[in-house]
């Protein structure tokens, strides 16, 4: 008889590192394919059709790195939570504060040139996502209330916050029934790209990612925010400060999103409205899908935000070409997730098969 | 309508409010018990809604609707289960992925059934017990769900508290080790009250789409689940005082859904902030009495148990 034993590795096998998010992909999109058969779709032509949409055309190509463009945002800073092992799950709610804010700045009635008005609406932004965020973090370290329910629930404050808005005040009243504001002045619109809806976003993102980079891989700072996350005893005989980390790792990943939301109503919507993310599967949770598969790599998430863009956008043509519902987008990023998870045990361990004692004493 | 009878119409609807809400949290409190977090609940509790609809609306019969909310609220669980007990993945963040799951799920196969109606469970007075003044008609002028959560939050209590398998479930949850040096087998009982949360949680969502309203809408958990989440480290983990947490939030849900009816001028969206708002402010107030008292979350809950490990 033979029995299957875990050993744990010494350390985690490099090559499987890289592995398991590929196989994962392959196996979710596998998964997912019964489920489009169960609703009598042909599977490989719907992923096909998903994947031309997305990636095949240059249009396509656009509206993914239009979709990829918050989910970065949002996800760098997310990463950087998870990898104090604070739970933000607030991305959703951030982005919307930061959303609220750069159309309060055009609502005040101001009308600069683009080079003062875009600067103030980041600005401002980054504050609100920042505050948004900041509020769980002071209640986590000064009275250690559980991050991951109040970062969550904060996220329904902040959309119903937007929806009283666009429903109540700030309507634009010009339209009928629509839960909108007026459109944005042109100085209050971000530079697009040639005639896509690519704009100045990405590059915030880019930026982002490349600042993070070097905050994290080469100062003081990231080496002591990945120890407090690695081993927070350790952290704390070296006399690291969890507690103004977990702030000020809070009021960076809460400017990002506020920062993803400006992006959007000043480079996508030229509004604020309901619904600023997709409904189905809200950019602020795709984040954390992303934060998590991106393995604490900020290149990481530039690239699986990339790749969660084609999702959305195979996922949208999909509703329109085949009528099936663009849930199946949440779907499999969900199943992608789990099989990472799942699959994250043959890093960590080695599946060994030997001979019980008992088989042997038989012989 | 008098002042007496419009406190018992909101009382009455307190407890439909909070009943789904209390079939989650209880389902949670059993998983957390046995040393696992669960935060799929949101996720389980859409999956409860939508495939209870759906059966009901194909059998016409919500007992049928009811049980198999519950079957597939487990099954569901199991997918967490796996990953996080035999694979030994992170909870958090399985329990995450599991709620985005149950959403995307119940969102693509709820899709056909927006708009349909389903027979619902139906009020229910229990002849004679719906009689006694004031009580009566707030707790007894119900339906069959709430009447089965009236028995089945004690009997979670009684299991958990009076029997062998809650002292075994409760050991597991505090220290894997000694149990299983004492031949409990660690991981079947964390599977089982695993299980045993999907169930509930499925159960409390078909609450939502067969007795608090009798149709699907996509999302019609609205953080519901979350709330379960947060009433568990209110109730200390005991079942029974899952009740007063689940009936303090339903409360609120119902009076910010009265004032809105009543149109007044403080704006329906805001009325809407307060139950989560609320639930933060007894999630606070929650730890700080849980640090006071010493009553903290089962000492083992979200650590993964490695046998081979133990030897450390």
């Amino acid at each position: 008889m033979a029995a299957i034993r875990l050993e744990m590795r010494l350390e985690r096998s490099k090559g499987l590192e890289y592995m398991i998010p590929v196989g994962s992909v392959l196996l979710a999109l596998i998964v997912g394919g019964f489920i489009l058969l169960g609703t009598g779709t042909n599977p490989i032509a719907a992923y096909s059709e998903m994947f031309l949409e997305a990636f095949g055309t240059d249009y396509g190509l656009s509206e993914t790195l239009v979709k990829a463009t918050p989910l970065m945002l949002c996800g760098l800073g997310v990463m950087l939570t998870f990898k104090m092992l604070f739970w933000n799950i607030g991305a959703e709610g951030q982005l919307h504060m930061g959303a609220f804010a750069a159309t309060w700045i055009v609502l005040t009635g101001w009308e600069g040139s683009a080079w003062a008005m875009i600067p103030t609406m980041m600005a401002v932004a980054m504050i609100a996502g920042a505050i948004w965020a900041f509020i769980p973090a002071l209640l986590k370290i000064k009275l250690g209330v559980n991050e991951i329910i109040t970062t969550l629930l904060m996220n329904y404050v902040a959309i119903l916050w937007v929806d009283f808005l666009v429903y109540g005040p700030w309507k634009d009243p010009g339209t009928l029934n629509f839960p909108l504001t007026r459109q944005f002045p042109e100085s209050a619109q971000l530079f697009r790209f040639g005639d896509s809806r690519v704009h100045l976003g990405i590059v915030f993102a880019v930026v982002a990612a490349i600042i993070l980079y070097f905050l994290q891989e080469r100062s003081r700072w990231g080496y002591e925010i990945s120890v407090m996350g690695e081993n927070p005893k350790a952290a704390q005989y070296a006399g690291m400060n969890t507690g103004r980390n977990i702030v000020l790792v809070m009021l960076i990943s809460g400017g990002l999103s506020g920062l993803a939301g400006m992006a959007e109503v000043t480079g996508i919507q030229l509004r604020l409205l309901h619904g600023i993310s997709p409904p189905s599967a809200p950019y602020g949770y795709t984040a954390i899908i992303v934060a998590w598969l991106a393995r604490r790599n900020p290149w990481g998430v530039v690239l699986v935000s990339l790749l969660m863009g084609g999702l959305y956008v195979g996922g949208e043509a999909l509703q329109i070409t085949m009528r099936l519902p663009v849930n199946i987008v949440l779907i499999i990023q969900a199943l992608i997730l789990f099989f990472v998870l799942g699959g994250d045990i043959l890093a960590r361990y080695r599946i060994v098969l030997r001979r019980t004692e008992a088989a042997v004493g038989l012989r | 309508m008098d002042y007496g009878d419009l406190t018992i119409a909101i009382l009455q609807a307190t407890i439909r409010s909070g009943t789904p809400i209390l079939f989650a949290c209880v389902g949670e409190i059993f998983a957390e018990r046995s040393g696992n977090l669960n935060l799929g609940v949101e996720g389980m509790m859409l999956i409860g809604a939508i495939a209870g609809f759906f059966a009901t609306f194909v059998t016409k019969s919500p007992l049928v609707g009811v049980i198999v909310a519950a079957a597939l609220g487990a099954l569901i669980s199991l997918v967490h289960a796996y990953v996080t007990i035999t694979l030994r993945a992170d909870q958090i963040v399985s329990g995450l992925t599991l709620t985005l799951l149950g959403t995307g799920l119940s969102g693509f196969f709820g899709q056909p059934m927006i708009g349909r109606v389903a027979p619902g469970v139906n009020k229910w007075p229990l002849p004679g017990l719906s009689e006694i003044p004031w009580l009566g008609p707030i707790l007894f002028q119900q339906d069959a769900l709430v009447y089965f959560s009236y028995i089945i939050v004690p009997a979670a209590w009684w299991v958990l508290f009076r029997t062998h398998l809650g002292l075994s479930i409760r050991s597991v949850g505090e220290s894997p080790d000694c149990a299983d040096s004492l031949g409990v087998r660690v991981n079947s009982i964390r599977y089982g009250c695993v299980m045993v949360g999907g169930a509930f949680a499925g159960i409390g969502g078909a609450y939502l789409s067969l007795a608090y309203t009798t149709m699907w809408i996509e999302h019609m958990t609205a953080g519901r689940g979350w709330i379960a989440i947060a009433l568990v480290i209110f109730a200390g983990w005991n079942p029974l005082r899952a009740f007063l947490g689940a009936y303090v939030f339903g409360g609120a849900d119902v009076l910010q859904l009265r004032i809105q009816a009543a149109g007044s001028a403080v704006p329906a969206h805001f009325l809407m902030m307060l139950p989560y708002i609320l639930t933060i402010g007894i999630l606070i107030v929650a730890t700080r009495e849980s640090v006071r008292r010493r009553l903290g979350a089962p000492a083992a809950l979200g650590i993964p148990y490695a046998r081979e490990e133990r030897a450390r």
